[in-house]
């Protein structure tokens, strides 16, 4: 039994990343993992044949904040935004922290105004108390498709 | 009767300044779209269907496509392997539905035509009729039924297909030159270490030509230097083959280093303004300097092996205007854990989310949505000049895409 003042704040973890992302927020990102977490998206073929490719991958918070940069000031795309619809999450304690899963479903809404279906899937996560808050030692996007719709530039 | 929308031109008149001028209109009009199904994809040229370690055993088989022509690949008893139109000869339903399997025979959901993995049909549901009555003409003879067979040959785990009896055997197709890069980089046993894909929404031509595109690399893909990555990259090109029709873009690690620093890694190199710099440490794997390259297989096929990121693109189309781009990374089978962890951090750099390369997922719908209205215009592709010939020192260079067009134009007879 999860003790349900955890489960708020995990919770809470949960949807703050989802709004920072989703409000463009993107300079806060790193800052909901530890400081060498790893981050990947990985498709779900993918994920369940073991192999370590997916589509992005970052080892430590200095990889994330280079993704940041990169989308900031080197690469080019049409600007867009997403909106995070999260399930409710299963909470597991594990070996210092927990084990949490939850399923997700992200709209790509572009500025023309064309709203798409971009990614559904579930986050697979370790996360720990770090100091006084809830970080994501690890967070594995893992798609329930194979296939990107033109391109992947903001993390889901 | 009313006029149909967008009447398909019945051909495409080429401007007489030749490959150096691109019609707008052959990424647009729907009537050349028809005839590539029949003239391109069917014709002389091979098409780049899986690889050999994707079935490994006798009866796997998996889905592949040639322009949009459904096609299974099949790994017989005996470890031979046969492509065939996944189309069964009865009604003409696909036969095998799952992206991969294995089996002792594909049999057809519909009427249960069974046939053996070489696609020869051994048997039919129903062939002698209920209780006596029914059933196929006496004379009907599974012998003279089959799933359409594709010629097939396999390069270095490449499992190519060809439905032309004139297509030349796929080291002649490619050419010496061709041949020895990708005996360098897929020469030894290799493995997949991931797979994904991306929908890009223009014509399939048009990331034909970006992918052979060397002179937009360092001007649309920023990353490098907004990044200030010192690639140390002195030397480079474009190698063409003698057809004109594949090509190899490299570039080489400056040539000063000592002999020992060959086994290490050189991240050091790589000096740069990245905080998680460790994302381009790399090592040396082979001893010609070539770090990045960028080789392509006319017509859907390119191989990349940049700084220790093998991977294989396919691209196919999917309807006039939208185009399925498939990464298939590699890893070589004797790589330890460190090498792997290397090669996953450089994926990053290709990709659907590519820091350097994610730009292509969009910039050729820019072309595809510039050009609307505009069929009767034509690019101009002069960089580098005119003609289709190796471009040895620079890559600031068209050639590579006018030697697409060469080929494009001989298949086609345009």
């Amino acid at each position: 039994m999860i003790d349900p003042a955890l489960r708020e704040q995990v919770a809470d973890l949960l949807w703050d990343y989802a709004d920072a992302v989703d409000d463009d927020r993107l300079e806060e990102w790193p800052g909901f993992f530890t400081e060498s977490a790893l981050y990947q998206i990985i498709p779900r073929a993918a994920y369940d044949a073991g192999q370590p490719i997916g589509v992005m991958l970052c080892e430590g918070r200095g990889m994330m904040q280079d993704r940041v940069n990169a989308l900031r000031t080197a690469n080019i795309y049409e600007p867009h935004a997403y909106r995070h619809m999260l399930g409710r999450p299963r909470i597991a304690a594990a070996d210092a922290g927990w084990d949490v899963r939850t399923g997700f479903c992200v709209l790509r809404i572009g500025q023309d105004g064309d709203t798409v279906v971009f990614a559904t899937g579930r986050y697979v996560d370790r996360v720990v108390r770090d100091g006084a808050a809830l970080r994501f030692a690890s967070r594995r996007v893992v798609l329930d498709s194979h296939r990107i719709d033109i391109l992947l530039v903001l993390p889901l | 009767m009313d006029m149909p929308l967008n009447a398909p031109a019945a051909e495409v008149e080429w401007p007489e300044a030749g490959v150096s001028r691109v019609p707008f209109r052959l990424f647009s009009d729907p009537a050349v779209y028809a005839a590539e199904q029949k003239r391109f994809f069917r014709g002389p040229i091979w098409n780049f269907l899986c690889l050999d370690i994707e079935i490994p055993n006798p009866g796997d088989w998996r889905l592949a496509v040639v322009g949009e022509i459904p096609v299974v690949v099949t790994r017989d008893e005996h470890g031979d392997i046969h492509a065939l139109v996944n189309r069964c000869a009865h009604k003409g339903a696909l036969v095998c539905l799952q992206q991969r399997g294995n089996a002792k025979a594909l049999t057809c959901v519909y009427h249960s035509w069974s046939y053996d993995l070489s696609g020869q049909l051994q048997s039919v549901a129903f062939r002698h009729g209920l209780r006596g009555k029914g059933g196929m003409p006496d004379d009907f003879d599974t012998a003279r039924h089959r799933m359409e067979k594709l010629r097939i040959e396999t390069f270095c785990g490449l499992v190519f297909g060809t439905f032309s009896e004139a297509t030349p055997p796929v080291e002649e197709y490619l050419g010496e030159t061709m041949a020895r890069m990708i005996r360098r980089n897929l020469g030894r046993p290799y493995k997949l270490l991931g797979m994904h894909s991306q929908m890009i929404h223009n014509n399939w031509k048009l990331y034909a030509e970006n992918v052979r595109d060397s002179y937009h690399a360092t001007l649309l893909h920023t990353f490098y230097t907004t990044f200030k990555v010192n690639r140390l990259d002195m030397d480079g090109g474009m190698l063409l083959s003698d057809s004109g029709w594949h090509s190899i873009s490299y570039a080489k690690r400056a040539t000063l280093q000592a002999a020992e620093e060959y086994k290490t890694i050189h991240s050091a190199q790589y000096g740069s303004a990245l905080e998680g710099s460790h994302l381009l440490d790399s090592f040396t794997e082979f001893d010609d300097g070539v770090t990045h390259c960028i080789q392509t297989v006319f017509p859907t096929l390119a191989v990349q092996y940049t700084l220790n990121s093998l991977a294989v693109r396919f691209f196919t189309p999917r309807g006039l205007d939208k185009t399925e781009l498939f990464w298939m990374y590699l890893g070589y089978a004797d790589d330890d854990e460190e090498k792997t962890r290397m090669r996953a951090r450089q994926a990053n750099l290709t990709g659907s989310a590519g820091l350097v390369s994610l730009e292509d997922g969009c910039i050729n719908e820019f072309v595809q949505r510039g050009t609307r209205g505009s069929e009767d215009h034509a690019a101009v592709l002069e960089m580098g000049g005119r003609d289709v010939a190796s471009s040895d020192g620079s890559r600031a260079t068209e050639t590579a895409i006018r030697g697409f067009w060469q080929g494009y134009r001989t298949v086609m007879g345009l």
